[in-house]
Parts: C-alpha cells; sequence; structure tokens
C-alpha cells in the first residue's frame, strides 16, 4: 500500500522584545535563576498584566509578512493548567482571535518547485517557566526567568507532504522572522522550535489520518529525522493491522525515536475563557499602515530585485536571500564594489568558503562587507588580477588591512603599461623557440589550448601582476 | 469625637483642634476595645498608625496638609499592603505579606490618611455575610446575633459602630453595598475601571471593583478624589480627565427623573423595608425629583449568570494559589499532585471550593457554551435593560437589599438563599455602572439601605442624590447603642 504523509506544524518563534509580554522585567537569555522574575512573573496575588505594544507590533509585522488578515479585536484568553512554572495557573494566550489569520507563506522545494503553504493562524502567547530537577536532590528548583517571554506561536494548515517540506517551511519562516527582526531565531536558546502534527493515509485518499503531535523540536536536521522516524511508525502500525493513537510524542535526537508523552484522554482540558484582565486590542488602519512602512523589504521582494535589476541568476539570488545577514552583506559589499555577478561570485564563493572552514556566523568575520567590496572594486577596476585577489582575501582574513593597503604594501598592482607587458611576452617568445614554432605550425582550433602556456610563462614571470587580457592579446598579435 | 465624618475630622485637624497622633490613639483604643465583640478586624497595625500619623501631623503643622491628612481609616483585607500582612480572609493567605502596595493602598497613603489596620471579609470576598472568613464571623453592631452583611462586612461594622470613620470595601456583587445597607452606612460601587484593580486581590477580574465605605455621601467623595483614576499597571482602568466628586455635592434636585424596577418592589421583598424605601423616596419627591415606574425585566436572570460568570474568573484567579510559591502549602506533600490538592484542599474554605468547582465545570469542554457563554449574553441583555431604562430616567432607586440583616448561622446551610441577598446588587455589577447605598431607615431595628444606580460615570449626582438626601434626613448619623465609651 503506498501512503501519503500529511503535516501541520506549529512553529513557537520567542519576540526579540527588551521586556516580557505582560511585565516590565527583562528576557535576557542566561540571568541568574529568578533574577528576571518580577511581582507579575511570579503572578504574585493582586498583581494585574499590561500588554506590551513592541510584541503586538511585531506579531503584525510577522502578519503583513505572509500576507495574512491582522484581526480587530484581537483577544487574550486563559489557557488554564496546573503546573510549578506556570505561576498564575494559566498561561495568557489566545484562542478565538488570534492576532494573525489566513496567511500564506511560498517555500521553494528541492526539485525547484514553487509551493504555497498556508499559515491558519499566529497568535500571541506569554512562556512558561523552566523546572529543573537536575542538582536539587529528590526537588525540583523553578526558574522563572523565561516565565511571561512574548511567544508567537505560528500554525500552518496540514498542507506540507514531507519531512523536507517540513524543514523547508520552517527555514522559510526562520529566515523570515530574522529578516523581520522580530526574534533571534536562536534554537539553541529556545527561542526557535517546532511541534509537528504527523498522520498518514493512504494514497488518494481526502481523509485525514489519526495525528501524533510531536513536541518541542528544536533543529531543522531533527524535524526531518523525527518526522521520518514517525511516518515508518506509523506505516509500521498500519501494514501490521493496528491503529495510530491521537497522542503527543517526544522525539529523542539520541535516540532518534518518539515516544508517547501523553494520550489524548489524558489531554487537559484548559478551560479557555477570554482574559478579564486585558481589553481586546484593536488595530486601526493608520497603525497597520505605519508598522507596513517600516518593515524591510522580504525575502521574496529581494529575490526578485537581485534577479531583475541586479541581473544575478536565480541560482545566486536564492543563496544570497537565505538569509537575512548574507543578503545584508552582499548588498553593503556591493555598495562598494558595484560589479553585481563580480561581488555575488565573491560572496558566495571565497567568503562563505573561509566562514564555513572556520565555522564562522557571518556577525564573526573578519572580512567585513566593506573590506571584501573594496576587493572586489580592485578586481573590477583591473587593479589586481582574480588570482592576486584570492591572496589579497586571504591577507584580508589574517587581519593584515584593507585590499587597497595590502595591495600597496605587497606591490601587488596590476601591470598593465603596455610596454612593459610587451617586454615579458618578448622575453617569453624569445626564450622558447620550439613551442612558438609548434603554436604556429598548429591549426586554429588548437591554438586556443597552445596560447595558454605563453600565458602562463607571462604571468610568472611578471609574478601574476600582469593583466591577462592584454597579455593574451598582445601574445595574439605576436605570434601570428 | 469619635462620631465626627471625614469632612468635619478634616476640618479639626486643619485648624490644630487636635492631631492626628491624638485621633488615631483614640480611634485604635476604640477598635481594640470592641474588637473582641465585633471582630471586624484581621489586623491592627498600631506602630505603622503611629508613625504615619504623626507625619501627617509634621505636615499639617507645614500646612502641606490635604483633605484627607492625618484622619485615621482602615483597608479591608484583600489591598495589598507591603509588608503587613493580606491575608482575603483566607487560611491560604494568612502568612502573606505582599512585597507591593496596592493602587489605592498607595494613594490613600499619599493622600496621608493613616491606616490602623486590615478588615475582616469572606474568604477572597465569597459572600454576603462575613461568616466566610477563616478569622470567623463579623458581628452586625446594631444586633451582634445578625450579620454585617459580605462580603466586605469587617469594614461595614467597624465604620457603623464607628471603630473607625471610614473603610475600603470591594464589590463584585454587592460587597460594599450590601454590607453598608445591612449596617447603616453609605457605600459606593464606582464605575467599573474607575478604580484601579492592581494590588486588589482577584476574585472576579470583570466585576471587581473598590470604593469607600463612609457615614456620608460627602465623605465617600472625598476618599473617591483620593482612589479614582487612571492607572497604568491596571489595563481595565480608564483613561479619564479628573473629577472632582465633591463638586455636585450641593447641586439641586429639583426635576431628577428617578425610576422605580417594579421588580425591586415585588412581593418577595420584605414589607418593612419596602416601606422604609418608599417613605425615601417620597421626600426626594418632595425635593422636585419626577418618580417613573419603570422595568427591567431581566433582573430575575441576574444572580443565574453572576454565578456562572464570577466563579469561572474565580476559579481561574485562584489557580495561583498552589501551595508552590507563596501563601500556604500542606505539610510533607508526597508528591505534586499531592502538594497541590492538600495545600489547596486544606488551605481554602467550603464557599471559596464550591465557586471553583462551579467556575472549572461552566468553563469545561462542552459546557462552556451552555453556561459560560449564554451567562455573558445575559449579561448583556441586562446591561441593554439599563441603557434602555437611562433614556427615561436620571438614576434607579429602590431597596439595596430584599430584607434587613439576617441572624448569624442563618442562611450559612442555604447557599441559594444566601446569594439571594444580592438579588438588587449584581446585576449593577454585571452591567458595570455605578451605585450607592446609604442609610434610609430601620426596619425591625434594623437598617434599611437606598441603592441610588446611575448611567457611566454618574457618580457625581449619585453622590449629590445621596448627599441632599443627607442634609434632610439623619439615619447616616444614628449609631449603634454600645459602643460609646
Amino acid at each position: 500500500m503506498k501512503y501519503e504523509t500529511v503535516i501541520g506544524l506549529e512553529i513557537h518563534v520567542q519576540l526579540a522584545t527588551q521586556s516580557k509580554l505582560f511585565s516590565g522585567a527583562a528576557t535576557r537569555y542566561g540571568a541568574e535563576p529568578n533574577a528576571q522574575a518580577c511581582i507579575i512573573d511570579l503572578g504574585m496575588p493582586g498583581v494585574l498584566p499590561v500588554i506590551n505594544e513592541t510584541a503586538i507590533k511585531m506579531a503584525v509585522k510577522f502578519g503583513l509578512a505572509v500576507n495574512a488578515s491582522i484581526t480587530s479585536p484581537s483577544v487574550f484568553a486563559r489557557k488554564n493548567y496546573f503546573y510549578p512554572d506556570l505561576p498564575k495557573g494559566y498561561q495568557i494566550s489566545q484562542l478565538d482571535l488570534p492576532i494573525v489569520a489566513n496567511g500564506s507563506i511560498d517555500v521553494q522545494l528541492d526539485d525547484g518547485e514553487i509551493k504555497t503553504i498556508r499559515i491558519t493562524r499566529a497568535h500571541l502567547e506569554e512562556d512558561a517557566g523552566k523546572s529543573v530537577h537536575e542538582g536539587y536532590g529528590e526537588h525540583t528548583a523553578i526558574d522563572l526567568n523565561r516565565a511571561g517571554t512574548p511567544l508567537i506561536e505560528i500554525v500552518s494548515e496540514p498542507d506540507i507532504r514531507s519531512a523536507k517540506e517540513a524543514a523547508a517551511y520552517m527555514k522559510k519562516i526562520h529566515s523570515l522572522i530574522r529578516y523581520l527582526e522580530i526574534s533571534d531565531g536562536n534554537m539553541q536558546e529556545g527561542s526557535f522550535r517546532c511541534d509537528a502534527n504527523v498522520s498518514i493515509r493512504e494514497d488518494g485518499s481526502s481523509e485525514l489520518g489519526t495525528r501524533a503531535e510531536i513536541k518541542n523540536i528544536n533543529s531543522f536536521r531533527f524535524v526531518e529525522k523525527a518526522i521520518d522516524y514517525e511516518v515508518e511508525r506509523q506505516i509500521d502500525l498500519l501494514e501490521s493491522g493496528k491503529k495510530v493513537t491521537q497522542e503527543t510524542r517526544l522525539y529523542d535526537a539520541n535516540k532518534n525515536e518518539t515516544r508517547s508523552m501523553r494520550s489524548k484522554e489524558e489531554a487537559n482540558d484548559y478551560r479557555y475563557f477570554p482574559d478579564p484582565d486585558l481589553l481586546p486590542v484593536m488595530f486601526s488602519d493608520e497603525l497597520i499602515k505605519s508598522i507596513e512602512q517600516s518593515m524591510p523589504e522580504l525575502p521574496d521582494a529581494k529575490r526578485q530585485r537581485f534577479i531583475d535589476e541586479l541581473g544575478l541568476s536565480v541560482y545566486d539570488s536564492d543563496n544570497l536571500t537565505a538569509s537575512r545577514e548574507l543578503a545584508n552583506y552582499f548588498e553593503q559589499a556591493l555598495a562598494i564594489a558595484t560589479n553585481a555577478k563580480l561581488t555575488a561570485n565573491w560572496v558566495m564563493g571565497e567568503f562563505l568558503a573561509a566562514l564555513n572552514k572556520e565555522g564562522l556566523d557571518i556577525s564573526d568575520t573578519p572580512v567585513s562587507a566593506d573590506m571584501l567590496g573594496g576587493l572586489v572594486k580592485r578586481i573590477d577596476d583591473n587593479t589586481i588580477s582574480g588570482k592576486i585577489a584570492k591572496q589579497v582575501f586571504d591577507a584580508m582574513w589574517n587581519g593584515e588591512g584593507s585590499a587597497d593597503q595590502i595591495i600597496e604594501a605587497q606591490g601587488l598592482h596590476q601591470v598593465t603599461d603596455t610596454g612593459a607587458i610587451e617586454k615579458l611576452v618578448d622575453d617569453v617568445i624569445n626564450a622558447n623557440p620550439k613551442q612558438v614554432e609548434q603554436y604556429q605550425n598548429s591549426p586554429d582550433d588548437k591554438k586556443g589550448k597552445l596560447i595558454g602556456f605563453f600565458v602562463g610563462q607571462v604571468m610568472k614571470t611578471s609574478q601574476g601582476k600582469a593583466n591577462p587580457q592584454q597579455v593574451n592579446k598582445l601574445l595574439k598579435e605576436k605570434l601570428k | 469625637m469619635y462620631t465626627h465624618t471625614l469632612a468635619e475630622l478634616s476640618k479639626l485637624l486643619n485648624d490644630g483642634s487636635i492631631s492626628s497622633v491624638e485621633l488615631t490613639k483614640l480611634y485604635y483604643e476604640r477598635c481594640q476595645t470592641y474588637n473582641s465583640e465585633l471582630n471586624c478586624f484581621i489586623t491592627l497595625t498600631p506602630e505603622s498608625a503611629m508613625e504615619s500619623a504623626r507625619t501627617a501631623d509634621a505636615l499639617i503643622a507645614k500646612k502641606q496638609n490635604g483633605p484627607l491628612t492625618g484622619i485615621p481609616f482602615a483597608h479591608k483585607d484583600i489591598f495589598c499592603t507591603q509588608g503587613t500582612k493580606t491575608s482575603c480572609g483566607s487560611k491560604m493567605l494568612d502568612n502573606f505579606l505582599p512585597p507591593y502596595d496596592a493602587t489605592v493602598v498607595k494613594k490613600l497613603g499619599d493622600a496621608g490618611m493613616v491606616c490602623i489596620g486590615k478588615t475582616n471579609m469572606d474568604e477572597f470576598a465569597m459572600g454576603s455575610s462575613t461568616e466566610n472568613s477563616y478569622y470567623g464571623p463579623t458581628k452586625n453592631p446594631w444586633d451582634v446575633s445578625k450579620v454585617p452583611g459580605g462580603s466586605s462586612g469587617g469594614s461595614s461594622s467597624a465604620v457603623a459602630a464607628r471603630l473607625i470613620p471610614a473603610a475600603t470595601g470591594t464589590d463584585t456583587g454587592g460587597s460594599i453595598r450590601q454590607p453598608a445597607a445591612l449596617c447603616g452606612i453609605t457605600g459606593l460601587k464606582p464605575t467599573y475601571g474607575t478604580v484601579s484593580r492592581f494590588g486588589m486581590i482577584a476574585f472576579a477580574s470583570s466585576l471587581d471593583q473598590g470604593g469607600p465605605m463612609t457615614q456620608t455621601a460627602e465623605d465617600a467623595a472625598m476618599i473617591m478624589n483620593a482612589i479614582a483614576g487612571f492607572d497604568v499597571n491596571d489595563s481595565t482602568s480608564l483613561e479619564r480627565e479628573n473629577v472632582d466628586y465633591t463638586t455636585n455635592l450641593n447641586d439641586s434636585i429639583e426635576g431628577v427623573r428617578i425610576g422605580l424596577p417594579k421588580q425591586y418592589f415585588s412581593a418577595d421583598v420584605d414589607p418593612k423595608t419596602i416601606e422604609q424605601i418608599k417613605d425615601a423616596i417620597g421626600l426626594y419627591e418632595q425635593a422636585g425629583a419626577k418618580i417613573i415606574d419603570i422595568d427591567l425585566p431581566n433582573t430575575s436572570l441576574s444572580i443565574p449568570a453572576y454565578y456562572v460568570v464570577a466563579p469561572a474568573e474565580a476559579s481561574s484567579n485562584l489557580s495561583r494559589f498552589d501551595g508552590v510559591r507563596f501563601g500556604y502549602r500542606c505539610d510533607d506533600p508526597v508528591d505534586l499532585l499531592d502538594l497541590y490538592c492538600r495545600s489547596r484542599s486544606e488551605g481554602f474554605g467550603n464557599e471559596v471550593k464550591r465557586r471553583i468547582m462551579i467556575g472549572a465545570y461552566v468553563l469545561s469542554a462542552g459546557y462552556y457554551d451552555a453556561y459560560y457563554l449564554k451567562a455573558q449574553k445575559i449579561r448583556r441583555m441586562i446591561r441593554d435593560d439599563f441603557q434602555s431604562a437611562f433614556k427615561e430616567v436620571d438614576v434607579i432607586m429602590g431597596p439595596t437589599t430584599p430584607a434587613p440583616a439576617f441572624g448569624l448561622n442563618e442562611l450559612l446551610d442555604d447557599p441559594v438563599q444566601m446569594y439571594l441577598a444580592d438579588i438588587f446588587t449584581v446585576s449593577v455589577n454585571l452591567a458595570g455602572l455605578p451605585a450607592i447605598s446609604i442609610p434610609a431607615g430601620f426596619a425591625s431595628n434594623l437598617p434599611v439601605g437606598l441603592q441610588i444606580i446611575g448611567n457611566y460615570f454618574s457618580e457625581p449626582s449619585l453622590l449629590n442624590l445621596a448627599h441632599q438626601f443627607q442634609q434632610t434626613t439623619d439615619w447616616h448619623k444614628k449609631m449603634p447603642e454600645g459602643f460609646r465609651s
């Protein structure tokens, strides 16, 4: 039997606000336990929540970026359950009127196909604190620094059909929230994590199978592996005549398996109701418009502009816009270099290779965008050859200064003086009479290959500084 | 001295006839003398009171005093007071020392008032008799075998016996007005959103509202001037221009249209109470008011709707009392579930548990629409009833309660009958309207309260109507015997 996989993702994104969703406490990662929990985060008797407007605006930005409608009024609701790291005994979230509804995003698949994934909703909610089970003997310690941190939960329709699609969608959302600067997207620190709802059905069936929800996946790799494992597990169940049970499962990356956390019967009844401490949030057209105007260029638009206006290939444009950091780096380098294709080659070639080799992020690069732009400019204006440029790049990487400083210090200027090049060419021709004869007796279609020898010799004697185009041209004339 | 109103005490302090320290001692002694009989207070705070009094005297000496500087009063024990036990009448919070002051506490402190204690109340403000307090029932000073009403019964009893000249209260379904009526004092429940709820331990967030409990309407206006206003810490508080609640006290009431809902004068209401209320309304008529019969058809639905909405919100608001971070924790919990179950079972009283159960039930999957949503619909109908009424009349009058104070223990086993004590008050909370209860005579030797309900933000006219009534009557000056040492 053939099966189709049906996946919906719920992505939790921690918003990069200075303070919490309903209190003034800071949200910085890594502070001393409970150093960032004020009376509101502690759920002290009598305290009240006050909404963080920055968080609201960030959620709206996301909504506009995925062409969703912004719900007005949008309502906060209480999700009631008991847990020691949930101080109020309820989480302030949204149910019926989430701030973002009915959006979509285009995802490029491996085969180049563009697939539209619908986004059902995205709502604002506060994070819970953290229970620490290790290091306190038989006790559990509670750290409420994270309690009240703003999250948006982005819920997709079950439009995803494979683990690879799920990862591509997750990456696209990750890139988008970084572009929008609404989250640092740091997956190690839990700022970006997802739950995957996975089910399978017979190929061609229009009915959805029973789903399992895999909780708390915090990497692109794990989302693929967890879904792959889960699909296999469900197929095995059906093939052996068993049924998939609706349940919540946990992915164990060490064992690469999912295992049951709780069944549907054990699921909480959250007793949602509108939070009477918070008024519905209303959005005026002016506010939406002003948020829209404050938004940066989005990846898809940027990609199209790179193709249309800079004349870059689809491949280059895709790669350069994959992350906002890379796109920014490229555009900043381009502002100095002015040659788009050459800049793109250098950013995606030498620059990324060097980063990868040393395992660095763009933010840690020793070669700034301005520096790379300065280098490309010197290739473009023939000050140095591409070959010498690699030498200059390495020197910049090692902290020896800007391209111009290095070129000056090491005397790497390309020789473009025709007289000087002619002398070099003549010397090489005179020193290699055999090869000259061989060249002149060859048919025209072989000549191109043979001239390479002379070019190489000239470049060698010039220590790479002669302009290769000029050398080529002169050799052709003189060897006729 | 102890029978003076705030307005009178303000003059005496201002002209140096008495110091705040003397006044504070005098009231504190009265509290000490009579608290064992009435049980009005959970906590008395003589040291901090004397300190505030000395500060107040210094301000008065420098002529930097305001109208309330140096006047003793008490807070209902639902308002968080930094470093002073705030129990909310519950074993759950018997050990709770708030790390912060409620906005109302801060505002009255800033106004120079001297807080001499925290008054008794029904646990978490759930009740109409102050019998649901972990600290034992408060007695009605007019007849100590009767309840003082609730939940702000400690405040009403203390003001009625003149142990303090004024107190704060909170009103979720009548908890300021009903005890004010049963003890023969003045109690104002402001428009929802007028007084900050920050630091006022939540019972039902969409209904709770703090307000003054005083001898006179003028005193209530003075307190309102200090506590009303927008608070950035309370998203449901309203941003409005500052109002001086004393400005309209002496306005003429000629031509005011008073609506009498037929539902408030039905056969179920104690006839002697109705008689007193009709006499009071007669006085308004003599003063030139127009009396108009009106209909509030959904009045009978207010109690059932209230007992869905309020417990629903309460069940969620009280979830934070789990034995983990503050308040009562059971001994030797074996695991997390045991910690939760026993801390809450042992820390909460029966009425609180009853309402948590009702609330959790009406919010649960499958029942939400039938109960919670339906109650919200009824709530809108009740609000609409009032809005149509206010097209014809300026205010609505009737008895605050269907009968005077009932006996201690009389209704403890009959929660529904107890809930009906709030029949005329809860609809006001459901609609978010302001209302005042003022003394309007006696029935069977117990005080009767006249309730005046106005449209949103009509507090100045309610206070005006109440003040004018108090200019021609002396019910508000009556004081129970036995407390005149």
